[in-house]
């Protein structure tokens, strides 16, 4: 499988490959660790002009704290979010996810920016954020903004990105420590239903992904908690509708959704 | 005797493998090498109405494009083996065209080949070649292929039956001992489609020598030499002895890699058009659309039992899916190779299999590990285990309940079955005996009770099996509708050092030939392991070979080596006789060297080598040299047979089946190496596994296949499955000089049903009968809300 | 476009096409074929190299991004004549059949021990979850990995 013919730049930085963003409109893709877009490009299902490369930028591979946040660069791998000890104790949701990502060579190489721009809707970080009540931090050609988890994710493969940003950094409040529940597709190793919980101040806060096109905060349940515990599981699937495939229909997706919620909760 | 034969030697080809220095053809680069790709089609079935290669061609590289209405679309490639209807008639036989014209009839069909000087370069003109297409319906069921009315695949054959079949007694006397029985099981499941996925893909370089006339082909290919024959006398039309067939290192084969391709014959005939080497490889997304797939039968089948659990008669009636085309084997598949094993380890004494072959408006379907016996295994194993539990029976008892006594096959005869084969040697309640004991099944029965009171699900399931394997005598393959013998040749060629190089036409695609055959060599001349060196796979060095299928190597491969090492020592005994001025039979053969009985007086075999190549002091009438070449046609099949038992554990929230145990107790004959045996069994379960809960090729409505790449086909990795607890009997095969029996394919064979039969174990007391393949969580979790 | 890279402990610089993956860079460019490719999805890790001493999958990788990096192949293991001793103990184990897949399942091997020299039988499994094998049914692969792993620690 061989991709489609474009021309390769590497960003010296993120204002560069912005530039160049906006140089090219929407011939271009921004390629970090490659491993969401380069398969697509191989099945030509995606056929960018330009690719701008901005995976060796070092601004974007740190983990660090600011204030109340921590905050993770878009260029980390999920194997260095897995294992990162400030991850590890400030938002150890985003760590579940990130260790059941793929395997070991694509978590050393895949990054959380680029699985977050890729947006597929059995990914697993989308849960992790939700929960977490992250923010997704985005830099364009009018500077920085940042949008919550739950505006970010707007459908397959569709996000609050604009043309010309670039996702920079994901910034989790501290104290999101919690739990990922998933359940493998056993094909693509994706997410049939992962659910994230992330439980702060007695109240709970669940994310969910691969259940539907677009992952959700399970609402429902959340408010639900503090009268049912872990029975509030029942309300995972409450009001949404469920992908089906040859995997798993939509009534077994909304089985599972209850199902690991509950686990995630108790 | 004895260094080698039984003795797990590390295998010889190990280390290029390990070091990256394998020749898989994929990585043979020649000088002046172009590259194909292909335009496929869209479709399950379509008219072609247009093919516009004029802006391909116009692209960057092109050397050339060729369609089917170029010469090549003349040719096609052959089925190797006939099966007639019942009435007595020819199979329906369509050609299968190297490029398809007029018509489509499976997604992934080629219509075009684009030939460039880059990979990169064939792969965007391909894109730039314009096909017109008229859709048309499709269907991929090959029950719904029989329905009125349902899309033909051929419009010259009215109801897309490429042939129905028979088997066994008489159906209505069947049917009568079954109205009759004290309890009638019945099942009816699908036997599901499935991708064989070797992991390196095909892959076809085509080389034409104008100045000698003469082609080279290297092919990923199980059989060089009958790729070579069905290419040349049948295919193109070319003459074989200017044709040289290449298989270097094959990177698994698992059946897929038996048939003759469109491809290879494709590119033979390219090379010579454009007067330069041409090679193709496929992407996985190409393996899943065009290697020819396994199994999908759709299946009604029932055993009748009297009241003490004895089989009293078995009948099945089955759809057995032959895709768009007839691949080399496969009007075999379901039928010779499947109802001939409906006896299986049992007594049963009517018997009878109805067959329908229809064609599908999807790839062929043809030999994949196992080739009809994993599906005769299925049924009988689900059958009688499902049986015993409606009867209430333990299903271990009921299987040593039926039985067929032991026997030797020397000092008593073979089994008569009630479905022609004759079993060799058998002897079966060990082999289930055994594997009880290794899964402790008395104390597993009481852990199950007790997990059950926990709302744990714990299920066991048993299978025991037969195969028919080392195919076959020439004379009853051929009467089956073989047309080809499927004999083996093995050559000695005693180089005058004493060094020994074997040419088999054998063909090892991870099987170890050239550790276990050297074992073999240097065990019978007494000589090391490191003077044996075993080549295969280049129709320009082994002199015929019909390659490697059905667990043949061994016993017919093998067999044919012994036959030739036993003339070389006939005749190194009469150059040791003349230089020991003794007379042949004063000698003895042992470590290397005869000897004169009950003297000192001994001639190394390098020696009588050197002899033989320097013949100055040398006996009257004897040739020159030292090298034999032996065609071995064995008088039957041989019969491995076993028992499997896997155990589970469903999660009772989700469905998901997580595999605890996986035990086998295995009779594969006499055994030369038990490392490799070992590790056919453990890979051969594995794949058994796959398709019992994890495996399944589907197509939609449109015909459009969704489990086209590894994102949607799920395929056993290492944390899907448990060590697998492995133990032999020996019932050596009493008609092959090496007493061997075949382990190929063993483990698929016996594996799937095992698993089922404990997931249904586990979920019986919910009422859960059967489950369909692959038993996916959610299959699972909806039979246990009583959905299935 | 130019790059230049270190393979097997060898500076190599070539004109390359951006879409040019690593793999083929190291097949078809460099020769050293004894890195494979399996499949389009990034699933089978017949591919697997160690990039600056990671295992990754280079298909999923294009050559222009291993610019100035270290990449270690099947080719690169071996000391001379002496095999690593996880290669070792896959030929003393049975750890492959076919071959096809081997030199991913031992370039992955490396990365498991590298991040965890005592696995347990689970652990191997689980590191193994990005590479298929058709033939041994993983049973030698996981214990040539414990022995490697013994051999390595001893």
């Amino acid at each position: 499988m061989i991709p489609a013919k474009f021309d390769y730049v590497r960003a010296g930085s993120v204002s560069e490959a912005i530039a160049l963003l906006d140089k090219y409109g929407d011939e271009a893709k921004l390629l970090s660790g490659g491993h969401s877009l380069i398969p697509a490009m191989k099945l030509r299902l995606n056929r960018p002009a330009v690719l701008i490369d901005i995976g060796h930028l070092s601004e974007l591979k740190s983990i660090t704290e600011e204030g109340d946040e921590v905050v993770v660069g878009a260029n980390c791998t999920h194997k260095q979010i897995a294992t990162s000890e400030l991850i590890a104790s400030q938002a150890s949701v985003l760590a579940e996810a990130a260790r059941t990502i793929g395997d070991v060579q694509v978590r050393n190489r895949g990054t959380i920016g680029g699985s977050l721009a890729h947006a597929d809707p059995a990914a697993d970080y989308p849960a992790a954020l939700l929960a977490a009540e992250a923010q997704i931090e985005v830099e364009g050609k009018n500077g920085r903004r940042k949008i919550p988890a739950a505006d970010f994710f707007q459908g397959m493969y569709t996000t609050a990105l604009a043309d010309d940003e670039v996702v920079v950094a994901v910034r989790l409040p501290k104290g999101s420590q919690g739990t990922y529940e998933k359940f493998f597709q056993p094909a693509s190793r994706f997410a049939i239903v992962g659910v994230a919980v992330v439980k702060r101040n007695g109240g709970v806060q669940v994310g969910i992904t691969g259940a539907s096109d677009t992952p959700y905060r399970a609402t429902a349940v959340e408010q639900a908690y503090a009268e049912k515990g872990v029975d509030a599981a029942e309300l995972a699937a409450e009001g949404v509708d469920m992908m089906e495939d040859h995997f798993a229909d939509a009534a077994y997706r909304a089985h599972l959704a209850k199902v690991l919620t509950r686990k995630a909760l108790a | 005797m004895g260094n080698f034969i039984g003795k797990s030697v590390k295998r010889k080809e190990d280390v290029r493998f390990l070091t990256g220095k394998g020749r898989y053809t994929d990585d043979i680069k020649l000088p002046g090498m172009t590259h194909a790709a292909f335009v496929r089609s869209p479709y399950a079935h379509a008219k072609i109405l247009n093919i516009d290669t004029s802006a391909a061609l116009r692209a960057e590289g092109v050397v050339a494009i060729f369609t089917g209405s170029d010469e090549c679309g003349n040719y096609g490639v052959p089925c190797g083996w006939q099966v007639n209807f019942k009435n007595g008639e020819t199979m329906r036989e369509p050609q299968q065209p190297l490029l398809a014209k007029g018509k489509v009839r499976y997604v992934g069909e080629a219509v075009a080949i684009v030939i460039a000087e880059t990979l990169e370069q064939a792969r965007d003109a391909a894109e730039l070649v314009e096909v017109d297409y008229e859709e048309l319906p499709a269907v991929t069921n090959p029950k719904e292929a029989m329905q009125d009315g349902a899309p033909l695949v051929h419009d010259q054959w009215p109801d897309n039956r490429a042939f129905d079949w028979c088997i066994g007694n008489d159906r209505a006397e069947v049917e009568k001992a079954l109205a009759s029985a004290h309890h009638v099981t019945e099942l009816e499941y699908v036997n599901q489609r499935l991708a064989p996925n070797a992991i390196e893909p095909r892959s076809y370089i085509a080389d034409y020598n104008v100045a000698e006339d003469k082609w080279t082909l290297y092919t990923s290919t199980q059989n060089p030499h009958l790729i070579r024959l069905l290419l040349c006398a049948f295919a193109l039309g070319i003459p074989e002895h200017k044709v040289r067939v290449v298989s270097y290192d094959v990177g698994g084969g698992f059946g897929s890699k038996i048939f003759h391709y469109t491809q290879e014959a494709l590119l033979t005939w390219v090379t010579k058009q454009i007067g330069r080497p041409v090679k193709w490889t496929a992407d996985r997304s190409e393996a899943f659309l065009t290697d020819a797939h396994g199994r999908d039968h759709v299946v009604k089948a029932k055993m009748g039992f009297d009241k003490e659990g004895k089989i009293v008669a078995l009948l099945a009636d089955e759809y057995c899916a032959m895709g768009a085309y007839l691949s080399t084997f496969a009007p075999a598949i379901p039928t010779y190779l499947h109802g001939t094993l409906f006896q299986g380890l049992y007594t049963t004494p009517l018997i009878h299999l109805d067959v329908t072959a229809p064609f599908t408006h999807t790839v062929p379907v043809d030999a994949y590990r196992g080739a009809g016996r994993p599906e005769a295994t299925y049924l009988l194993e689900r059958l009688i285990e499902t049986g015993a539990k409606e009867m209430g029976m333990d299903p271990a008892d009921i299987r040593f309940k039926n039985f067929i006594p032991a026997f030797d096959g020397v000092n008593q005869p073979g089994y008569q079955t009630q479905v022609a084969l004759q079993y060799d040697s058998g002897n079966y309640a060990p082999v289930l005996k055994r594997a009880l004991e290794m899964v402790d099944y008395e104390n597993f029965r009481k852990e199950q009770a007790e997990a059950r009171k926990q709302g744990k699900l714990l299920g066991i399931g048993i299978s025991t099996y037969i195969e028919a394997c080392g195919i076959a005598p020439s004379a009853v393959v051929g009467a089956l509708g073989a047309r080809a013998g499927l004999y083996e040749v093995g050559e000695v060629r005693v180089q005058p050092t004493g060094k020994v190089s074997i040419y088999t036409g054998s063909h090892a695609h991870g099987q170890g030939h050239e550790t276990t055959f050297a074992q073999i060599v240097a065990d019978k001349l007494g000589i090391s392991i490191e003077d044996v060196e075993i080549i295969h796979g280049d129709s320009e060095q082994s002199a015929f070979g019909m390659g490697t299928y059905g667990s043949r190597s061994l016993a017919v491969g093998g067999s044919a080596i012994v036959k030739s090492i036993e003339k070389v020592l006939e005749k190194g005994a009469k150059i040791a006789a003349h230089k020991l001025e003794a007379a042949v039979e004063d000698l003895e053969y042992a470590d290397g060297k005869w000897t004169v009985k009950g003297t000192d007086k001994s001639i190394s075999f390098g020696d009588v080598a050197l002899t033989a190549y320097v013949p100055h002091d040398y006996p009257e009438g004897v040739e020159p040299g030292l090298d034999f070449s032996s065609f071995y046609d064995p008088v039957n099949f041989t019969y491995p047979f076993g028992a499997h038992i896997a155990v589970v554990e469903v999660c009772p929230d989700t469905g998901k089946v997580t595999l605890k145990r996986f035990v086998t107790c295995d009779d594969v004959g006499n055994v030369i190496n038990p490392m490799i045996v070992d590790g056919q069994v453990h890979g051969g379960v594995v794949q058994g596994i796959g398709q019992a809960l994890l495996e399944g090729v589907v197509y939609d409505e449109n015909g459009q296949m969704v489990s086209g790449s590894y994102m949607d086909y799920a395929m056993p990795r290492a944390d899907d499955v448990p060590m697998i607890e492995t133990d032999r009997t020996v019932t050596p095969c009493p008609h092959n000089p090496l007493g061997v029996k075949g382990a190929g394919e063993a483990g698929t064979i016996g594996a799937t049903p095992a698993v089922v039969n404990a997931v249904v174990d586990a979920l019986w007391h919910l009422g859960v009968r059967d489950i369909a393949m692959p038993l996916t969580p959610a299959r699972v979790w909806a039979a246990m809300q009583g959905k299935s | 476009m130019k790059i230049s890279l270190t393979v097997n402990g060898k500076q190599y610089a070539h004109e390359v096409e951006p879409r040019m993956s690593l793999t083929h860079y190291l097949r078809e460019v460099l020769n050293l074929t004894g890195t494979h490719i399996g499949c389009d999805t990034s699933s089978c890790g017949a591919c697997t190299v160690l990039l600056d001493g990671v295992a990754v999958k280079s298909c999923t990788i294009l050559a222009v991004q291993a610019d100035g990096c270290e990449v270690t192949t099947i080719e690169g293991l071996a000391q001379g004549s002496d095999l690593h001793p996880i290669q070792e103990a896959f030929r003393e184990h049975h750890g492959l059949q076919c071959g096809f897949c081997t030199p991913g399942m031992v370039m992955t091997a490396v990365d498991i021990l590298q991040n965890n020299p005592n696995p347990s039988e689970e652990e191997i499994r689980h590191g193994l979850e990005g590479n298929f094998c058709r033939c041994t049914g993983y049973h030698n692969i996981v214990k040539s990995i414990q022995h490697a792993a013994e051999k390595i620690n001893a």
